[in-house]
């Protein structure tokens, strides 16, 4: 029987449809993975009390803390007080509920736990083809795997404790294809943040998106990662790539993927979700990844991007543009290159990897941050804390005076008391330069690792390339 | 939830555009464990001033801005985090409704899940409405219209089995439990 050929998504989609939808209802849509946390859980955990209902699949929930939770090594291990109260109880209550709920809880001295999109890939049970879901936008980093990743709120987080299941409206699909080598200097993260410059913020809307392409497929896996991770700073519902040669290295042998007879058939079904030839896409559209620079946020939205050789853009009887530059502090039309750096932040769902680290790492040795710059290193999880160690990563990031801490989200938000100060100007690898998103006040530029690293040393928004060896 | 036919109010405007939400709730107030008082935190940041005191130039703030139940805003409100926060203070604060050209995925689902009514309008309906603060509209879900002061009515879009639960209040949890045989034989056709 010859069918239609289908999208990477829909394949998936279709795979995963208990019940399929109709003009009246939404598909109840199955869950593979339910990725928990202590911010957007407690109130899910409350409704299933309240109508005496259990967790149906524990095999298939796991739960770590990482919004609220210290980084700081005595907060974290000798035993000091987590400073802000309704943070530690949420932390208490985070274990309390899965104590109670029989839900496996990677808890705070655990040497497992970390980011919750860090630790997904990292423990290989985050797999191609599966449907995985989170109460955080950011899930959609799960999609670089090649499985259908995406954030959900706090209601629909009971729905899939207590059936698996969500209601869903079919989302739509939208293919990014990028095209040519990236330059040395420019990384995954410059290429995400020069998509949402050309989409928008809400470009996505209502879609699921697919990164193809020549420029894709070169990337690894931590760099695929990092794309997936912003679909959600475009609007999209979920980002997805393919899974290829790069996925299964990178799977094969990690604690939870599928081991031997299981890791043959696994695969064989993983073969088959690629995109086939001639699907239709919704909607499309081209990147030149070979003409990319260093990309870097001026504005208040991810969406407020130039490269960092270019200048702060003019844009006449916008209110909201005026507003995000008045906050920003920033003149329109004056080069974004030599602005004052306060702040560094390595770290986050979006570059708080072993290969982030390095990055910074390879810019940052042999030199010190600038006078009068706080920096602020923090690996997406402990394991990646504990790997960039064995390779005397902590050594570069300490000898040049950053400060290196244990995992979490930390300054990306600041749920945990990592805060910038108002006005203050930070560089940060993370993924929203929101308005007070990293405290009230704060001004954020969205940067690589590398870009990050170099503000850094200069305590001056500074282009990676001067910096970098050979 | 309660059942909603009709919400009828004056509106208050936020014109500005991509009102994300860190805006409608900063995430230091997300270290709660409860979905109850985060209305006296909505828009913290650009309600009140470092010490606490309300911003009398914050639209929310005015006394003509005071019961209003629908909340206009720029486009594409509701972008970034997933925080189910936001309609919760939203909702907690006295916002029923939010009308935009474009509302952010999660926010919009995670809005239906509570009864807080997300309404999309054309840019002409939304400019008009941006011009005129106050103006006393309804939202019916009957008929899934907008009426304007002057009886003109806009169609919105709103997913059926979204409006068949709003309007007759049922819960959604409720009606994933009664799937339970379809997600029974699902879970055994893909175990075999």
């Amino acid at each position: 029987m010859s069918r239609a050929p289908q999208t990477m998504f829909e394949k998936v989609w279709d795979q995963h449809q208990v019940v399929a939808e109709t003009v009246d209802t939404p598909a109840v849509l199955y869950i593979d993975l339910h990725l928990i946390h202590e911010v957007t859980s407690p109130q899910a955990f409350s409704v299933l009390r309240a109508r005496g209902l259990p967790v149906r699949r524990t095999d298939l929930t796991l739960a770590t803390m990482d919004h609220s939770t210290p980084t700081r090594t005595e907060q974290v291990f000798g035993g000091a007080p987590i400073t802000i109260d309704s943070a530690a109880k949420q932390v208490r209550e985070l274990e309390k509920n899965c104590a109670a709920f029989g839900v496996e809880l990677f808890g705070l001295r655990s040497a497992q736990r970390g980011v919750v999109h860090i630790i997904g890939p990292d423990l290989g049970i985050t797999q191609p083809g599966k449907t995985v879901v989170c109460g955080d936008s950011h899930t959609s980093t799960h999609g670089a795997v090649g499985a259908l990743a995406f954030g959900i709120g706090t209601t629909e987080v009971g729905h899939v404790l207590a059936t698996q299941c969500l209601l869903q409206r079919k989302p739509k699909t939208f293919a990014i294809n990028v095209s040519g080598q990236l330059r040395p200097g420019v990384t995954a993260k410059d290429l995400i943040l020069g998509i949402i410059g050309k989409i928008g913020v809400s470009g996505g809307t209502g879609h699921v998106l697919e990164y193809r392409g020549e420029t894709i497929r070169s990337l690894e896996m931590d760099g695929r990662l990092t794309v997936c991770n912003m679909s959600i700073e475009a609007g999209a519902r979920a980002g997805m790539i393919a899974p290829d040669e790069t996925t299964y290295a990178y799977l094969s042998g990690r604690p939870r993927a599928p081991q031997g007879a299981d890791w043959e058939r696994a695969l064989e079904r993983w073969q088959q979700l690629p995109t086939d030839a001639g699907a239709k896409f919704d909607k499309e559209v081209d990147i030149d990844g070979a003409s990319l620079e260093p990309m870097i946020t001026y504005g208040t939205h991810p969406g407020m991007v130039v490269a960092i050789t270019g200048a702060i853009p003019t844009k006449k009887g916008d209110p909201a543009f005026d507003k995000s530059l008045a906050y920003m502090g920033f003149e329109a039309g004056e080069p974004i290159k030599d602005q004052v750096v306060n702040v560094v932040f390595v770290g986050s769902c979006t570059n708080g990897r072993l290969s982030d680290l390095r990055s910074a790492a390879s810019i940052l040795r042999g030199h010190k941050v600038a006078k009068g710059v706080q920096m602020l290193v923090v690996p997406g999880s402990q394991q990646v804390k504990k790997q960039a160690e064995a390779e005397g990563l902590d050594k570069v990031f300490i000898e040049a005076g950053a400060e290196w801490r244990e995992s979490g989200c930390s300054m990306c938000l600041g749920m945990n008391g990592d805060l910038v100060s108002k006005g203050q100007y930070s560089v940060s690898t993370s993924n929203r330069n929101f308005e007070g998103r990293q405290g009230v006040g704060a001004r954020t530029l969205l940067a690589s690792p590398l870009t990050a690293a170099a503000c850094a040393i200069r305590g001056r928004i500074t282009d990676p390339r001067e910096l970098m060896n050979g | 939830m309660e059942p909603i036919k009709v919400l009828r109010s004056r509106t208050v405007v936020l014109p500005m555009s991509n009102i994300d939400t860190d805006q409608i709730i900063p995430a230091r107030f997300l270290t709660t464990t409860t979905r109850e008082g985060l209305g006296q935190n909505l828009f913290a940041d650009w309600r009140y001033d470092a010490q606490g005191a309300p911003l009398p130039e914050f639209a929310l703030n005015r006394s003509e801005a005071q019961g209003c139940q629908i909340l206009v805003a720029g486009r594409n409100i509701g972008c970034g985090s997933s925080r189910e926060h936001a309609p919760w203070a939203l909702l907690d604060y006295g916002i029923q409704a939010v009308i935009s050209t474009e509302i952010a995925d999660i926010f919009r689902n995670n809005s239906l899940k509570n009864g807080l009514l997300p309404v999309v309008v054309d840019e002409n309906t939304s400019r008009w409405l941006i011009e005129h603060p106050g103006a006393e509209v309804s939202i019916d879900l009957e008929s899934t219209t907008l009426v304007l002061p002057g009886g003109q009515r806009v169609k919105f879009p709103l997913e059926a089995f979204s409006r068949y639960c709003l309007m007759n209040g049922v819960d959604e949890l409720g009606f994933l439990l009664e799937r339970m045989t379809e997600i029974e034989a699902y879970e055994q056709r893909i175990q075999s």
